[in-house]
C-alpha cells in the first residue's frame, strides 16, 4: 500500500511550519512521527496534498521541569517519555501511559504532540493527560495559546486545534505523591485499548479518564463527583460508565464496554496498573 | 526529492517521490531484499530495520523522513568473522522455521539488548510485541534472544 501522491517540505521550526501549512492551507498537514498519519494515508483515508515534517524541530523535544508542573515538547517521543526520569518520578502515570503505546518500534517514533493532536478516543496519551489536568499550547498564525485538556476534545479526531496551529507543548501538573493506577484492556499485546482507564487520587482529589469509551477521551465525571463526596473506591466504580455512550464494534458490545470501565475503573483507583 | 542514506554504512543517493516507503526503498532501490514486508498495516515488524540504531518499522515511515539518517538491515549485521550474534543464536536455537519474521525479530532483538543489555524473560517477550511469528510459537526466539543476552550479544 502507498499513499496517494503529495508535496513534501521540511520545517526547521515551529514558525517555519506554521507558515508552510498556513500558506498551502488546508490541504496541508503536519508529520511529526507519522505512526498515525501515514497508515490512513497508506489506506487512502487521509490524502494531504503537502505534508509539512516537523519531525526534525529537535528544539520542540525536552522535558522540563517548571516548578508545579512538567513542561513537555510536543516532539518528544512516546519512548522519551516513558523513560525520562521527571516524568517517572513527577508523572509516573504518564510514563506508565506511555510505555503501553503500541510497540517499541511505534514509541521510537510516535509523538506525545501527535498523540493528542490525533485525538483518537482510543490513545493512551489523550486520555492519560486528560486525567492528569494537563494543558496544550499551540502556536499558530494568529499567536499562541494555552488549552486546557478538557476543552480540547471536540469530537472523534477532532480536536480544538486549528488547522493551521503547531502544538508545542504539553503542560502536566505534578501529581506530587498521588496514588494511581493504570489500566489498559487489551486481547492482543500490541492492540489499542479495548477499554482503557487513567486515574489518580489523593484524598477526595481525583482524575480519571476513559480511553476508547465515546467519540471523545472522556472524564468519568461521576465517579469523580462520588470520590469528592466521601464514596469508597468500589462505590464510585459503580458510576465509571454513567453518561457515556460507548460504540459497539467487533471487539465489544456497548453493554460489554460499560462492564469493563467499572471494573478497569476499580481497579485502577485501587491503585492497581497493568 | 534527492535524498541520501546511509545503508549498512554507505552513503546512497537516489531521487524519490515523497510517498514512497523506506520498505520499498530499500528492497527496490538500494536492492536490500532482506527487510520483509508481512503486513504493511505497521502491525508484524517484518519490516523492522535499525534507524540511527533503534528499531523502527520501515513500512510505516517515508524515505523522506529518512534522508541524511544511517538505516541498518539484516545484511549490514554479519561482520567479517561471521554472523552476528544474534543470527547465531537464532541459528542455535532453532529460533526461525519458514524464516520469513526472522531479518524483523533480529533487528527488533539486537535493538531491544541496545535499550536494555540483560532483559528477563519478561521483558524479551514485551520488548519483541511489535515483531508476530506466525511458526514458532515464540518460545525459540525468546530463548534465542537471551542466550544471545547472556553472551553479551547486544553489540
Ligand atoms: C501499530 C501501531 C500501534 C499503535 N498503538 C497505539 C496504542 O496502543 N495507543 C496509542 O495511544 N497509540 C497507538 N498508536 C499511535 C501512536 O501513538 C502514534 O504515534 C500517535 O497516535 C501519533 O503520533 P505521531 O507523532 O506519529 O503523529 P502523526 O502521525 O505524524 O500525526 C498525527 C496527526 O496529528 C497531526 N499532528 C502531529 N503533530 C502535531 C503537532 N505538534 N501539532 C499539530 N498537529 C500535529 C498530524 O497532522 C496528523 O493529523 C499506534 C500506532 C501504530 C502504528
Ligand atoms: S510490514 Fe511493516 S509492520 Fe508489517
Ligand atoms: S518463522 Fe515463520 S513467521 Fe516466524
Amino acid at each position: 500500500m502507498i499513499p496517494a501522491p503529495f508535496e513534501y517540505v521540511r520545517a526547521g521550526s515551529a514558525d517555519e511550519a506554521v507558515a508552510l501549512v498556513s500558506q498551502h492551507g488546508d490541504e496541508a498537514k503536519f508529520l511529526a512521527g507519522g505512526h498515525s498519519l501515514v497508515p490512513l494515508m497508506k489506506l487512502r483515508l487521509a490524502q494531504p496534498s503537502v505534508l509539512v515534517d516537523v519531525g526534525r524541530i529537535r528544539d520542540l523535544s525536552y522535558v522540563r521541569d517548571a516548578g508545579d508542573h512538567l513542561a513537555i515538547g510536543a516532539l518528544t517521543r512516546h519512548m522519551d517519555v516513558e523513560t525520562s526520569p521527571l516524568v517517572r518520578e513527577h508523572a509516573p502515570l504518564l510514563a506508565r501511559a506511555a510505555s503501553h503505546v503500541g510497540d517499541s518500534q511505534v514509541r521510537h517514533r510516535g509523538t506525545i504532540g501527535g498523540s493528542i493532536a490525533h485525538a483518537d478516543p482510543a490513545s493512551d496519551l489523550p486520555a492519560t493527560t486528560l486525567a492528569l489536568g494537563a494543558s496544550y499550547v499551540a502556536t499558530g498564525p494568529r499567536g499562541t495559546r494555552t488549552i486546557a485538556a478538557s476543552d480540547f476534545y471536540r469530537g472523534f479526531l477532532d480536536s480544538a486545534l486549528e488547522p493551521d496551529e503547531l502544538l508545542v507543548e504539553v503542560r502536566v501538573p505534578k501529581m506530587a505523591g498521588a496514588e494511581w493506577g493504570f489500566q489498559k484492556f487489551v486481547r492482543r499485546a500490541q492492540d489499542w485499548a479495548i477499554v482503557g482507564v487513567a486515574a489518580w487520587r489523593r484524598g477526595r482529589d481525583s482524575g480519571v479518564a476513559l480511553v476508547n469509551m465515546g467519540p471523545t477521551p472522556l472524564l468519568a465525571r461521576s465517579t469523580m463527583d462520588a470520590l469528592r463526596d466521601g464514596a469508597g473506591a468500589d462505590e464510585a466504580a459503580q458510576r465509571a460508565a454513567d453518561g457515556t455512550d460507548p460504540s459497539s464494534d467487533v471487539n465489544a458490545s456497548a453493554e460489554y464496554r460499560a462492564h469493563l470501565a467499572r471494573v478497569l475503573v476499580r481497579r485502577a483507583l485501587e491503585g492497581r496498573a497493568t | 526529492m534527492r535524498i541520501s542514506i546511509e545503508v549498512n554504512g554507505a552513503v546512497q543517493q537516489s531521487d524519490v517521490e515523497p510517498r514512497t516507503l523506506l520498505v520499498h526503498w530499500l528492497r527496490e532501490q538500494a536492492g536490500l531484499t532482506g527487510t520483509n514486508i508481512g503486513c504493511d498495516s505497521s502491525s508484524c515488524g517484518a519490516c523492522t530495520v535499525h534507524l540511527d540504531g533503534e528499531a523502527v518499522k520501515s513500512c510505516t515511515i517515508l524515505a523522506v523522513q529518512a534522508d541524511g539518517c544511517a538505516v541498518t538491515t539484516i545484511e549490514g549485521l554479519a561482520g567479517p568473522d561471521g554472523l552476528h550474534p544474534m543470527q547465531q543464536a537464532f541459528a542455535d536455537h532453532h529460533g526461525l522455521q519458514c524464516g520469513f519474521c526472522t531479518p524483523g525479530m533480529v533487528m527488533a532483538a539486537v535493538g531491544l539488548l541496545r535499550e536494555n543489555p540483560a532483559p528477563t524473560e519478561d521483558e524479551v517477550r514485551t520488548g519483541l510485541e511489535g515483531n508476530l511469528c506466525r511458526c514458532t510459537g515464540y518460545h525459540n526466539i525468546v530463548a534465542a534472544v537471551l542466550a544471545a543476552a547472556a553472551r553479551g550479544g547486544g553489540r
